[in-house]
């Protein structure tokens, strides 16, 4: 589907589930992703199934991944920073116990 | 686009005249479904997706009745759609609960439920009040601050949108001619019986009978036959979580969780004429009453939200009526489109095919707003 990325003018190297990637300065966490040839991004809350971005302009939220430090971003509309650490999205858990993770 | 010579014609492509016109294609009739677009209000496209029976109708017991035939009849009528266009519209009936955020709320709350109890004298009022650890155990994560909720076991939901999907489809399978991007301006009632119906000065179709069920558009062109729409726009706002592992077992009055995994909270009520646009204030008192009732819903990011108008009656109660100078038009509106859908594919229908709303069901009619009948 896409063209695999070689034209690393201005790189920096990040990782998605502990595989080292490369990027441009500047891309999006999801343009990065796809281009290294990553379409599986997260996994559907309810059917389990592999979900990649749709939209690309932050309305669809298919895009979520885990970002250390930040927690679950938007890739579409997440800057690469060097040595960032990635790994697939998984759904926030609504805890009912009451300790919930308030990160909003 | 060529004029179109129909059985029965229905102006409205919302829940309302989608349910109608499914339900007459059901029965094999040239029936066609006009609708004007996105520049009109379509409420249908924006609503909770709530199957609720328990609080409805106090002062007219019909009303209570209605929706609870509706709510039983859902069941079959989502089986029905879904043999026929392969589309699933997410209905489930586990009962649902209506959660008060505070002691005054309740008592309010259950002092209607129990009125709606004395209404029904024999045949009864089903719903019970849950407090405590048994409300902890039926919605887990309930907030510390949540006095009770009342549980009523009729109550279910269903995607909405999926619904006005299915119904638009089965309707195209039936073969039903869908006319879109056609708002009709001016009904000509034909010696005939029959009527004309026309857009920006165009004629584009006929028909034998007439249904008028386009929603804020009912009011002018209830007018054209004779049949007086009192309904006025109420605005409802409505939050989405993001997705989210399933842990809402019930629908309720102020979240429910989709199949989809995402969370729905709101829906707030607010007199502003056709204003649909969200505003911060409504917006924040919606999550707030919902995040009192679950906590853990703070720990969520917000997707979206949208304002959109209900359409209201004077007494909230729907309005069905026939035209007494033109008998084959009648008009029908309603504010729980959803919760109706069932009953007006299937009753609804019939009675415009037998060419008159039952004596039963007469007090769905506007003249009960009329001052000098009510004298
Ligand atoms: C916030 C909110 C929450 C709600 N929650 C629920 C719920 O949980 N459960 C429930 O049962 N109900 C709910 N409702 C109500 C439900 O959405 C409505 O009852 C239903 O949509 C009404 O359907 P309708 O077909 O009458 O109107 P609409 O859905 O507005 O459809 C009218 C249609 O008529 C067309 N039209 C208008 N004028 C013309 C014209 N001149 N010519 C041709 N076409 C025309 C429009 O294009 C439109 O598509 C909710 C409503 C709101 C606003
Ligand atoms: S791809 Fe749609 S929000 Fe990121």
């Amino acid at each position: 589907m896409f063209q695999q990325r070689t034209d690393f003018s201005d790189p920096v190297t990040l990782s998605f589930e502990g595989r080292e990637i490369m990027a441009n300065r500047g891309d999006t966490l999801a343009a990065a992703l796809l281009g290294c040839g990553i379409f599986d991004f997260r996994r559907a809350v309810v059917s389990n199934t592999p979900r990649a971005p749709f939209c690309m302009i932050g309305n669809c939220y298919e895009c979520l991944v885990e970002v250390e430090g930040k927690g679950l971003v938007q890739a579409c509309l997440t800057e690469v920073v060097e040595g960032m650490r990635v790994n697939m999205g998984s759904p926030r858990k609504p805890v009912a116990s009451g300790n919930d993770s308030a990160d909003v | 686009m060529k004029y179109r010579s129909l059985d029965i014609g229905v102006i409205g492509g919302g829940l309302l005249g989608s349910a109608f016109a499914y339900g007459f294609s059901q029965r094999g009739l040239n029936v066609g479904l006009i609708d004007e677009g996105d520049n009109a209000v379509r409420t249908a496209r924006g609503n909770f997706g709530l199957v609720w029976v328990q609080g409805k109708g106090k002062g007219m017991r019909e009303y209570a009745q209605w929706s609870l035939k509706s709510a039983n009849a859902w069941s079959t009528f989502s089986n029905d759609l879904f043999d026929l266009t392969g589309t699933g519209v997410d209905y489930h009936r586990p009962g649902g609960f209506h959660i008060s955020v505070d002691e005054a709320e309740l008592e309010e709350h259950v002092a209607m439920l129990e009125q709606l109890r004395s209404e029904a004298g024999e045949e009864g009022y089903d719903y019970e009040l849950v407090q405590g650890q048994t409300l902890a155990q039926h919605l887990p994560g309930i907030g510390e601050q949540v006095p009770g909720a009342t549980y009523c076991p009729h109550d279910g939901h269903v995607n909405p949108l999926r619904l006005l999907r299915a119904l638009q489809e089965g309707f195209d399978r039936n073969g039903g001619s869908y006319l879109p991007l056609l708002g009709i301006d001016r009904i000509e009632p034909l010696n005939s019986g029959g009527f004309e119906l026309f857009s920006k000065g165009r004629r584009v179709a006929g028909c034998e009978k007439l249904v008028i069920a386009a929603g804020h558009g009912s009011i002018t062109l209830g007018n054209q036959v004779g049949i007086d729409v009192p309904i006025h726009p109420e605005q409802g706002q409505i939050v989405v979580t993001e997705r989210s592992a399933e842990s809402l077992a019930y629908p309720t009055n102020l979240v429910r969780q989709t199949d989809e995994g995402g969370f729905m909270l709101g829906p707030s009520a607010r007199d502003v004429g056709f204003d649909a646009d969200t505003n911060t204030g409504t917006l924040q008192e919606i999550v707030r009453r919902c995040s009192t009732a679950f906590p853990y819903l703070r720990g969520l990011h917000i997707q979206r939200s949208w304002a959109a108008l209900r359409i209201m009656t004077p007494d909230g109660f729907p309005v069905y009526s026939q035209s007494e100078e033109f008998p084959g038009a009648f008009a029908f509106s309603c504010h729980s489109g959803v919760t109706l859908a069932a009953v007006h594919a299937k009753d609804v229908c019939q009675w415009v095919l037998d060419g008159a709303i039952p004596s039963a069901y007469r007090c769905f009619g506007s003249e009960r707003f009329d001052v000098s009948a009510a004298n």
